[in-house]
């Protein structure tokens, strides 16, 4: 079964000669309707790259991205642009809530960009702030709203219209630990309804939430931790 | 902690024989400690012989009811009042394997860290499997269960990754024979003048 993201052999090296940086060496990973994959490692590991590359924010040197079969290579600039509109969500970091906009604006945005009439765009944005709890602030701007609030509502923008593909990086950012762990939950819950998503993430308790998590090191795949199969065993070993 | 400890908190909450207190145990503790009706039983004569329960008459279906006494409940309310010491956990295993790894000629310590981390990371996602299944108001205290173990694991994690790091920048001092020979101090010497 092919996977909704695709890297094969992904390669990303900044710069040439001696100076050349390789952020990724090689990189294979699919990532399947239905299952999120954490990707862990320190910094400069190659994290937020992969990421990057696997959002068509940039391109590779080597290799192949491809989303739901279609390789972002071969797409002209307004194609991947259009792709990453309709197909790809993502949570970053720092919101990049557009402060002159409201909450179900933000949301909107991105599907009144791809064509989608103000009236649907605002009907979809308020359905996918409910589903993420905050549908009471949706004429509220970013600075009136909580920065649990506001995350949500960054959720809601990357989940809102038939993306298929969720990327979020550290998306708990500077959260206290009960509203980070309500973002995971809902990430965790779009996944189980059939996105893929990757997350990237230095925290093993988030990593946690995924059903794989993969490590990078140097700019190398090194690890993977195997299927889950349930958890007797290691119940009935913590009886000491 | 200690089983008795664990009985006579249940035995708080009102009299029990022994397969209620066996079933009320592992209830509290989601299961992460099964005991067998053996230990409880003995547990409970220990505690009976230190005045800590009494029996009751049997019911009429045979079984023994116990009851905490005065003395049970102060020893309770000491337990819960007193930190557990550190000195008092089984030492661990994986440190020492780790220390040992580094000094044994032969084995790949980043090996060893890596398998290590990809087997607790696993675990962290069991424990947080079961806790995102685990969401009605009277799962609380099993979730604070495995909210310990998401903690201890992902504590883990971290000094498997600062052992790591720590690896990165380590250079293995020059490994001296146990008995200084003459013509080895001699050579050293000779390097370091050089």
């Amino acid at each position: 079964m092919s996977g909704v993201l695709e890297l094969r052999e992904v390669h990303r090296t900044h710069g040439t000669g001696e100076a050349a940086v390789h952020a990724l060496r090689g990189v294979s990973l699919t990532v399947r309707a239905g299952e999120l994959v954490a990707v862990m490692g320190p910094s400069g590991s190659g994290k937020s790259t992969l990421l990057a590359l696997a959002g068509g924010l940039d391109r590779p040197t080597g290799g192949e991205v491809l989303i739901e079969g279609e390789a972002l290579g071969g797409l002209p600039a307004r194609e991947l642009a259009r792709l990453r509109r309709r197909r790809i969500g993502y949570v970053f970091q720092d919101l990049n809530l557009l402060g002159s906009l409201t909450a179900v604006e933000n949301v909107a945005l991105p599907l009144e960009l791809d064509g989608t009439g103000v009236r649907a765009a605002r009907r979809l944005a308020l359905a996918a702030l409910r589903e993420v709890e905050v549908a009471g602030q949706a004429d509220r701007f970013p600075d009136q709203m909580s920065g649990g609030q506001q995350q949500r509502v960054a959720i809601a923008r990357a989940l809102v219209g038939e993306r298929r593909l969720v990327l979020a990086d550290e998306p708990t950012g500077a959260l206290d630990s009960q509203a980070g762990e309500a973002v995971l939950h809902l990430l965790r819950s779009r996944v189980d309804e059939g996105a893929a998503g990757v997350l990237v993430t230095h925290e093993a308790r988030h990593a946690g939430w995924a059903d794989r998590v993969v490590f990078l090191r140097d700019g190398v795949l090194v690890d993977s931790t195997a299927p889950l199969i349930g958890i007797e065993h290691l119940l009935s070993g913590s009886g000491r | 902690m200690s089983i008795r400890h664990g009985l006579l908190a249940l035995l708080e909450r009102g009299q029990m024989y022994g397969y209620q207190l066996r079933a009320a145990f592992e209830e509290s503790t989601g299961s992460t400690w099964p005991l067998n009706i053996g230990q409880v039983y003995t547990t409970l004569a220990r505690l009976e012989r230190d005045g800590l329960v009494r029996p009751l008459p049997e019911n009429e279906s045979g079984q023994r009811p116990y009851e905490i006494t005065d003395a049970g409940r102060a020893d309770l309310t000491l337990w819960f009042a007193t930190p557990i010491s550190r000195a008092d956990r089984p030492r661990d295993e994986l440190s020492i394997k780790l220390a040992l790894a580094l000094t044994t000629p032969g084995v790949d310590v980043r090996a060893v860290v890596q398998t290590q981390r990809s087997a607790t990371m696993r675990a962290l996602q069991e424990f947080t499997r079961l806790k995102y299944a685990s969401d009605k108001p009277e799962d609380l205290p099993w979730r604070l269960v495995l909210d310990a173990m998401i903690f201890q694991a992902e504590a883990e994690v971290r000094w498997l990754d600062h052992c790591e790091t720590s690896l990165v920048r380590h250079r293995p001092a020059p490994v001296r024979p146990t008995t200084a020979h003459p013509e080895a101090v001699d050579r050293a010497g000779d390097e370091a003048r050089r």
